[in-house]
């Protein structure tokens, strides 16, 4: 293969635009095939456009490499859908049409994501009145007919305090035929107030971009500004953040544990883990006064240092705390009431997981293994992680034993980045953007790999600002496993998945 | 003859009405406590009944009188059925032979209202949940009418009166003492099914499609919510006196003392039905039946034990 219509790179760089190659469509389309065929699965897919057309960048991802390899094409109007060689892409290039336009010809189910008007001048593909907002899932569902089939359609209201989706459930009997989730109610338009940026006020619409990963997020998008700007936060940021992101995964992985025993009724785990949750969020406080990190995180840096009694008082809580989340964490896997709920319920094969380009915990409790913090560290910081989790099952067990794994190497990582906090600053200038750039940045969020891909301008503002959520992939993959199962199993399935509707949405 | 008859009925309804709702109070308070937490008040139940009751009827346009019909049946019913049951050594007020049958299916008569009423509303979780609960009920009963029919074989009578007599204690130490214990734990069983608890249901969950009981009265609102939890809490205790009743036979003859120790037993019930929910997960729902049909299996295995 000709390696020169690929441009190869390392996270954290800063690429030209004009380095770039604009591969006809074709040869793009060939490269992508050839380069998912060679284990690279695509991170992000996304459109810009330009005065002649829209140039289309696949970001693809060579996990054991630690690689990045990009493809750019232009197209004007129409393409040729990749969907059905690569099916990983089909959100994408959904998301696409609705974006701009462009209708990917042979796209097998070629529906809005998030239901907005098209964003540049162009007719709206499904024909839908650009003078009015659409209405949030108003597009076909897959149908199953028969006499004997039936259809339970669940929200965008739910029956708890949750986020708003809609789930449409074909069933026979107790089964599940098929299950199509439409989502786009929470959509802000995040990436396009980003544009024209960087904005005093683009950190904050990052911070809110999916609220159970404000630290995610907001590490992603400084990523992206200083690979852009080709500065380097200091080292001791990059220590905070390491400790933030932890805190965050701490966090979220004790309560999805604790609702995933809620879900089957397991109370003593539930209640333990709801109030151990609220223990890591007060750690995230004392970092930085925000139970959910937000004002921690900036570009090229923090805004909250750790003096060494702040160090101390930490590092006490946490021994208090890491006995009891182990306490309440193997109670629940120690019953065989909770483990016959567990196991063997909502499994994804690797192949299919493969297939779907899942990523995050979904991914690792297939047996793949993607981890951003081991494959694609960013700065000095990350280079030392080494303890991947990967459960092989697929189940709901295998997703609740990678979060359990998952606390308890967070608290070594916790514990070592406390006592190895390296002197000196926190945070740094940030020099201008270079123009007319391309950058990328991964971050392995407490639920999955968060990607952020910024280009910018002729002045070095941000022209499109990429967002992929861990969820984008992984929604998929919950309408997979639901297939011939229990109905009554999706409540656990979705828990044990916990997918992010506004990360979704932006 | 008449007063005595009006006084035990009196007793009765006045035990039953004022107690029940008393049980939900324990089973949450000891969930509470294994949950590491202090839990509402003991008297919540009652609170909560009383503000619901305050609250106005609001029907949906395209229900009928059947969704009503089915809170006001499931509040008639157990105090119906509660007047064919001892509570413990207090007989019941109202005896006949073959009381047993009426008994059973005046739940039945109540099941059906429920699940009528669900479906009256057209929605399709409402549906899903009738369909489990009839399923489940319906393995359920063979169960019991198969305990019952073991302790018909232990009396000599067709009325629950003669079902529950004095004569257990006796029948606990003779070689039917085995029975008397498979068919106590098979009443168990059908007791956390029909009061839809854990292994078999979780009432405290928010997600439509794992319910059984719940998802069936999610359209009921005010009054006639209020009318489906006390409705509940009455059921509970009735189908508790016959467990309580068979699990303590003893009799001091004096009625306050039978009274305090039917109550200290029905307490006690509650306490391990709190238990049970707070260290077992639920059941896969496919799982349900199979419980069931094994309970049916025991009871009839109890049965040959005591007809050979």
């Amino acid at each position: 293969m000709n390696r020169s219509r690929l441009i190869r790179f390392r996270h954290g760089a800063c690429l030209p635009l004009t380095d770039l190659p604009r591969l006809d469509f074709a040869t793009f389309r060939e490269s992508l095939f050839e380069e998912v065929a060679t284990h690279a699965r695509v991170a992000s897919f996304f459109g810009h456009p330009t005065d002649e057309g829209l140039d289309l960048y696949a970001i693809l991802v060579h996990d054991w490499q630690g690689e990045l390899a990009l493809l750019r094409t232009q197209v004007t109007g129409s393409f040729t859908s990749l969907t059905p060689n690569c099916p990983q892409l089909h959100l994408f290039e959904r998301e696409l049409a609705e974006q701009y336009g462009v209708r990917p010809e042979g796209h097998p189910w070629l529906k809005p994501v998030r239901f907005h008007t098209p964003w540049i001048d162009a007719a709206d593909i499904w024909g839908r009145d650009p003078r009015q907002h659409p209405i949030p899932g108003d597009m076909d569902f897959y149908r199953v007919e028969g006499e004997e089939v039936h259809e339970v359609a669940v929200g965008p209201v739910h029956a708890g305090v949750i986020e708003p989706g809609h789930f449409r459930f074909q069933c026979h009997g107790e089964e599940v035929m098929h299950l199509e989730i439409s989502l786009g109610f929470q959509h802000r338009g995040i990436e396009q107030m980003l544009i024209g940026g960087p904005h005093p006020a683009g950190i904050y619409q990052l911070e809110a971009a999916a609220g159970d990963t404000t630290i995610g997020h907001t590490i992603a998008y400084s990523q992206v500004l200083e690979s852009l700007a080709d500065c380097e936060a200091p080292l001791r940021a990059y220590a905070i953040r390491a400790i933030a992101l932890e805190l965050e995964r701490l966090a979220n992985h004790v309560g999805d544990i604790g609702a995933l025993a809620g879900d089957v009724g397991f109370l003593p785990t539930a209640s333990f883990c709801g109030r151990l949750r609220g223990d890591y969020l007060n750690l995230t406080a004392d970092l930085c006064g925000s139970r959910f990190g937000r004002g921690l995180i900036r570009p090229n840096g923090v805004l909250f240092d750790l003096n060494t009694t702040e160090v101390e008082k930490m590092l006490q809580r946490l021994a208090v705390l890491e006995p009891e989340t182990r306490g309440a964490i193997e109670l629940c896997f120690d019953s065989p009431s909770v483990l016959a709920r567990f196991e063997g319920t909502g499994p994804i094969s690797t192949d299919d997981a493969e297939a779907l380009g899942l990523v995050g915990v979904a991914a690792r409790a297939c047996g793949l293994i993607r981890d951003a913090r081991l494959h694609h560290p960013f700065g000095p910081w990350e280079e030392g992680f080494n303890t991947p989790v990967i459960e092989t099952n697929g189940d709901v067990s295998a997703r609740g034993n990678v979060r359990r794994r998952e606390i308890y190497a967070s608290h070594q990582l916790l514990r070592d980045a406390l006592k190895r906090l390296p002197p000196g600053p926190v945070s740094a200038p940030l020099a201008p953007l270079a123009a007319d750039s391309l950058a990328v940045s991964l971050c392995e969020g407490w639920r999955g790999e968060v990607v952020h891909a910024a280009i910018t301008d002729k002045a070095g503002k941000i022209a499109r600002y990429k967002i992929v959520d861990p969820s984008f992939h992984n929604w998929s993959g919950l309408a997979l496993v639901l297939r011939g199962r229990q109905i009554s199993d999706f409540p656990l399935c979705n828990k044990s998945f916990n997918l992010s509707y506004c990360g979704f949405d932006l | 003859m008449i007063g005595r008859l009006a006084l035990s009925l009196i007793s009765h309804l006045i035990l039953l009405l004022l107690f029940a709702p008393l049980l939900q109070g324990v089973i949450t308070k000891t969930k509470s406590i294994f949950g590491g937490r202090i839990g509402p008040p003991l008297l919540q139940p009652y609170y909560d009944l009383a503000r619901l009751f305050r609250k106005e009827f609001i029907f949906s346009r395209t229900t009928t009188w059947v969704f009503l019909a089915g809170p006001v049946v499931g509040l008639v019913v157990p105090l119906l059925a509660a007047l064919l049951i001892p509570f413990g050594g207090l007989p019941a007020p109202i005896s006949f032979e073959g009381d047993l049958i009426l008994f059973i299916y005046l739940f039945g008569l109540s099941r059906f209202f429920t699940a009528v009423a669900a479906l009256d509303t057209g929605s399709s979780f409402e549906g899903m949940g009738a369909v489990r609960e009839v399923t489940f009920s319906c393995l359920a009963e063979p169960t019991v009418l198969f305990a019952l029919l073991v302790l018909a074989r232990l009396s000599d009578g067709l009325s629950l009166n003669a079902l529950l007599g004095p004569h257990l204690l006796d029948a606990w130490h003779s070689e039917a003492g085995a029975s008397l214990g498979l068919i106590l734990v098979c009443l168990f069983v059908v007791l956390l099914v029909e009061n839809s608890r854990i292994p078999f249901d979780d009432p405290d969950t928010h997600l439509e499609l794992t319910m059984i009981h719940e998802v069936m009265v999610l359209d009921h609102s005010g009054p006639a919510l209020g009318m489906i939890l006390y409705g509940a809490a009455l059921k509970m205790m009735v189908l508790g006196a016959l467990l309580v009743r068979l699990a303590l036979p003893w009799q001091t003859g004096w009625w306050l003392s039978d009274a305090l120790l039917f109550l200290g037993g029905l307490s006690g019930m509650a306490v391990l039905i709190g238990v049970v929910e707070s260290t077992m997960a639920r059941l896969l729902l496919p799982r349900v039946p199979q419980v069931l049909i094994g309970t049916s299996l025991l009871a009839v295995f109890a049965l040959v034990l005591v007809l050979r």
